[in-house]
């Protein structure tokens, strides 16, 4: 009897740390940022927040009210926010799968070129991107240098940083940071494509374009449906790069949605508003991964 | 299923349990200060020299006279600037705070309004040596008016107009310009070889929303009306905040890249004799840092319009930094003799002297280290030509909004579009909105 | 594919260069910069140095106390990948290994953490902590303690489910003979399927310690001058009076050389990792 309920209880046992950590410091905190979403948590309340009144659903209202300027700013982040995301998950995906297609047999220098290749991935964010804000400099950057001084390219030095050339910006250091990590889960990904497929490709006269047509990219799409879904939550959420590229207030162009809430709440100390916008992209991300898994895995079922 | 569902129960039921004892807590930290631990004291300083070691090696040795003197041990930390507002925050949604803290002045109401630091009344006042010991104009910027201040000054800032005299010479430049119209006049003749009549730090949110606030006043504008409403959006602050912009967008005697300034660059750019004058407050050991002789530059009060008088003669802001203490202090008494040694005459002197700053105490400032060209010129603003900064609750979201606002428009000048009164205005509008309900 | 074109022998090559420009520039700028004495990086870019100094590697661990930061950093991402990595095993291989109730909905909703936005809980998570320290006197907030539960949290979601992945192509064979033999579920756990994922786990461990060594968010609101990590720390080299560029890449490149070591050093287990765990 006590052995059939250890052997019942054991995998609870062995989920616990990981299922009380989960609570502590990402449940219980969500439950806490609904609450605190449903109150003016203003400067005068920070003290004691649970002094600070309830105001329903007005942070709510306030933040999708688009017809005055947090609600029109709010929705002008998202919208940076998705096309952000959109570019640099499509651009990493492309230049992973490339990279990944290119390097799937050997050649001389093949290991020091992955090496290279997954630098950016390896750097710490705000190393790189500090880097990055550097040569971003309108005055003395390598990219007005490159663009400007040597290429002739621009009449203007164009600034980077401010502006609308601040998005270019975002997501040229986006993808340089992410595209390390599509073509490293892509390698993987063909290294589970039998040999024997390509041979018998090429005995029926297929070349190699139509070969990495007919094999290679059919085979990578289930490595592709997680990785797009990885790559866009984490793109959605970012919070290290623009803030190292920007600092606290970033420029309208490249407002992106971390950003915003965290100004809304730190710089402007409306911790209510600030939950409320943070509840509201929750619920735009859960609905996204639903439709996402929902249409994906039905194709896997049609496919199969 | 029916397993699922309980489950889903229990970590919900648990949850909340956490959450109420989480909301109890907030309340149970809100008391105020007492004195259960006599010997020690936490101290948050800003950073006020060259880095943050820098501030350690100039504090520590006073701290360690302050222990000789009273045997209570004082814990520093130097908080950089970027951190220490969200720091504050921390200490104040969390009642674990450091004792005593440096804040930047124009913060203080912002931070009297959150109840997190403690009031300096009559009696406190008394603590510390008087309240008349300091200059009215600093007192004037430790909190709301007709509230007790909620920090006394500790550096005293203001801001002059530093000009290089070299380059001075060769257009036949005689005296710094006194009005707007004189330095745009002189910053056309110096805007030429690659150099610039003017370097302005126009990325930074602070800088901007200093000018435009003292710009402002010389309009007639209040970003504040006496109810303590917004007014950002009035033709006089429009006026004022194009006024600056056009220094870059239609003046021309600063470089469009100034627009991206935020780390200051425009300091480096004027010891290094790139831009001919620059508006900032007590440059002196910056410059001397770059490596500029006291004897290359002069420094003058910031121009006037022609002709302003009264309210509108205001050529800077009352910069500064400020003590306080926090209400949560577990060793009230040690804060407010910390805070009485920190204003002391002789710490005054010692730290203002290292720093560059002028001391708010009167009997300091008199004091012959106080004398220099440079500090006599920001020492009278200081006493007759600042204003503080609008001591209101929604202060600290007024400079990120309006500084932002200006830092936008002075970006779409350096890129070439068009500022016009609309464009401006459709900015301060847009900040005003954002501005929280009071 | 075998013996492959000219023409993809042409594109190969042009397509390659062009990547490696795109992502070594920065690399180049940082070293170089790294390099240059301070006029350089405040004057217009320049390809080639007009003098080379190593001030900068000298001076970084006096304008900011680098090794100090350098320590917690190393103290906190070391803990943090060890729990995480620990504790993400325990929960795979009861995810992988036994059908219970409840497997989905822990699933579910561990997965679901990921997408969170951290700035949502940042302030509830600062309140919790604080109150856990009132109440119980284990000082969470400011402490190294407080960061390594956060971080290894944030890793957590991934491994377990990377790890799950991994689990479940070990043969099941394996352990159930050692099961037969004998030994206990744990036993089995440690003796037959943890050296078999030896690569699932070496991946794992990678991940949970990038995104312990250079997360921003929280470490600037839940550290002070003592526990301060290096993402925070490196913000330092901007100060009152100046901007040493050449300073912040010397750190940025110091700081960055133990983890671009390790992951290259264990790039071949990265691959195999993923092969076997994310990518089925």
């Amino acid at each position: 009897m006590g052995k059939r309920l250890a052997r019942i209880g054991l995998p609870y046992l062995l989920l616990l740390p990981a299922l009380a950590l989960e609570l502590l410091i990402h449940l219980v905190p969500m439950v806490v940022g609904i609450v605190m979403s449903f109150k003016q948590l203003t400067q005068f309340f920070i003290r004691d927040w649970s002094a600070a009144p309830w105001t329903g659903l007005g942070n709510y209202r306030m933040s999708v009210d688009i017809n005055a300027p947090v609600g029109r700013s709010l929705l002008n982040s998202f919208w940076v926010t998705c096309a952000f995301t959109l570019l640099a998950v499509g651009l990493s995906c492309l230049l992973g799968t490339t990279a990944a297609i290119l390097m799937q047999d050997t050649f001389r220098g093949r290991g020091l070129l992955r090496a290279a290749f997954l630098l950016p991935y390896a750097l710490p964010v705000y190393a790189a991107v500090i880097t990055w804000s550097f040569m971003f400099q309108r005055d003395t950057g390598l990219v007005n240098h490159v663009l400007h001084d040597q290429l002739h390219l621009t009449s203007d030095r164009p600034f980077w940083l401010l502006g609308d050339n601040s998005f270019t910006a975002l997501v040229t250091v986006s993808v340089w940071r992410s595209w390390p990590f599509a073509f490293l889960t892509l390698t993987a990904g063909l290294q589970n494509i039998p040999r024997e497929l390509y041979e018998a490709a090429a005995m029926d006269g297929a070349g190699i374009w139509q070969q990495i047509r007919r094999i290679t990219l059919p085979a990578l799409r289930p490595v592709n449906q997680v990785l797009v879904l990885v790559l866009f939550l984490w793109t959605f959420n970012d919070f290290n790069t623009p803030y190292v590229l920007f600092g606290k207030s970033a420029p309208e162009a490249a407002d992106l949605i971390s950003i915003h809430i965290y100004q809304s709440s730190f710089v402007t100390w409306n911790f209510g508003a600030g939950s409320a916008m943070s509840v509201l992209l929750l619920l735009f991300l859960l609905l996204v991964t639903a439709v996402y898994l929902f249409l994906t895995s039905r194709r896997r079922d049609a496919d199969a | 299923m029916r397993t699922n569902r309980i489950a889903a129960a229990t970590a919900l039921v648990a949850a909340l349990t956490l959450t109420a004892t989480a909301c109890g807590g907030g309340s149970s930290s809100s008391g105020s200060g007492d004195n259960s631990s006599p010997r020690t004291l936490t101290y948050w300083a800003s950073n006020q020299g060259t880095s943050l070691d820098n501030d350690k090696q100039v504090l520590e040795p006073e701290l360690r006279k302050f222990e000789q003197q009273t045997g209570i041990k004082v814990r520093l930390e130097v908080v950089p600037w970027s951190d220490l507002l969200n720091r504050i925050l921390a200490a104040t949604a969390s009642g674990q705070g450091p004792d005593v803290l440096n804040i930047g002045n124009t913060w203080s109401a912002s931070l009297q309004a959150t109840g997190a630091l403690l009031p300096f009344d009559e009696a406190t006042f008394a603590k510390i040596g008087g309240k008349d010991r300091f200059l009215p104009s600093t007192i004037a910027s430790a909190g709301a008016a007709g509230k007790d201040p909620a920090a006394v000054p500790l550096y005293s800032l203001a801001y002059g107009l530093y000009y290089n005299k070299k380059l001075f010479q060769q257009p036949g430049i005689a005296t710094p310009p006194a009005t707007w119209d004189e330095l745009v006049a002189d910053g056309k003749k110096l805007t030429k070889d690659g150099k610039y009549g003017l370097a302005v730090e126009g990325g930074n949110v602070s800088e901007n929303v200093h000018h435009a606030f003292v710009l402002g006043k010389q309009h007639g504008a209040d970003f504040f009306d006496a109810a303590g409403k917004p007014r950002f959006d009035s033709p006089e602050a429009v006026a004022a905040v194009k006024q600056y912009v056009d220094l870059i967008a239609k003046d021309r005697i600063a470089a469009p890249g100034n627009a991206e300034y935020s780390a200051n660059q425009s300091v480096t750019d004027f010891a290094g004799g790139k831009a001919a004058m620059l508006m900032w407050q007590a440059a002196g050991t910056s410059l001397k840092a770059h490596g500029m002789n006291p004897e290359d530059y002069g420094v003058a009060p910031v121009p006037l319009p022609a002709g302003a008088t009264g309210g509108k003669a205001v050529t800077s802001m009352v910069a500064g930094i400020n003590l306080s203490v926090f209400r949560n202090t577990k060793n009230l008494d040690g804060s407010l003799q910390f805070v009485k040694f920190m204003t002391s005459t002789e710490e005054q002197k010692i730290l203002n002297g290292t720093y560059g700053s002028l001391p708010p105490v009167k009997d300091a400032q008199s004091d012959a280290a106080f004398s220099t060209p440079e500090l006599k010129v920001l020492s009278n603003v200081l006493g007759s030509s600042a204003a503080a900064l609008p001591q209101v609750a929604n202060e600290s979201q007024f400079e990120t909004l309006v500084g932002t606002a200006v830092k936008s428009l002075l970006a779409a000048a350096a890129a070439g579009k068009a500022v016009t009164d609309d464009t401006v205005k459709a900015e301060l509008t847009k900040a005003q909105q954002q501005m929280p309900a009071s | 594919m075998l013996r492959p074109p000219p023409s993809f022998r042409w594109t190969r090559r042009i397509l390659l260069t062009l990547l490696s420009v795109f992502t070594l520039t920065p690399v180049f700028v940082m070293l170089s910069s790294s390099l240059k004495p301070l006029q350089d990086v405040q004057g217009p870019f320049r390809w080639i140095p007009s003098g080379i100094t190593l001030r900068p590697y000298l001076d970084i661990w006096k304008t900011v106390p680098l090794a100090k930061y350098f320590v917690n950093s190393l103290i906190v991402s070391v803990s943090s990948t060890v729990c995480s990595v620990l504790i993400a095993i325990l929960a795979a291989y009861a995810v992988s290994r036994y059908r219970f109730r409840g497997r989905r909905l822990f699933t579910v909703t561990v997965l679901s953490t990921q997408m969170f936005p951290g700035i949502l809980f940042l302030l509830p998570l600062f309140l919790i902590f604080v109150n856990i320290g009132n109440s119980t006197g284990v000082a969470l907030y400011g402490s190294r303690g407080g960061l390594i539960l956060t971080y290894l949290t944030f890793s957590l979601p991934f491994s377990i489910w990377m790890l799950v992945g991994y689990f479940d192509s070990i043969p099941r064979d394996l352990d159930e003979a050692a099961l037969v033999d004998g030994c206990s579920p744990v036993g089995t756990l440690l003796r037959i399927v943890v050296p078999a994922a030896v690569p699932g786990i070496v991946a794992v461990s990678v991940y949970s310690f990038m995104t312990a060594w250079g997360e921003v968010l929280f470490a600037s609101v839940m550290t002070n001058d003592t526990t301060r990590t290096l993402a925070v720390g490196l913000q330092g080299y901007s100060t009152q009076t100046d901007v040493y560029w050449n300073q912040v890449m010397a750190a940025s490149l110091v700081v960055s050389v133990p983890v671009v070591a390790g992951f290259l050093l264990l790039q071949r287990y990265l691959v195999a990792g993923l092969t076997a765990g994310a990518v089925k």
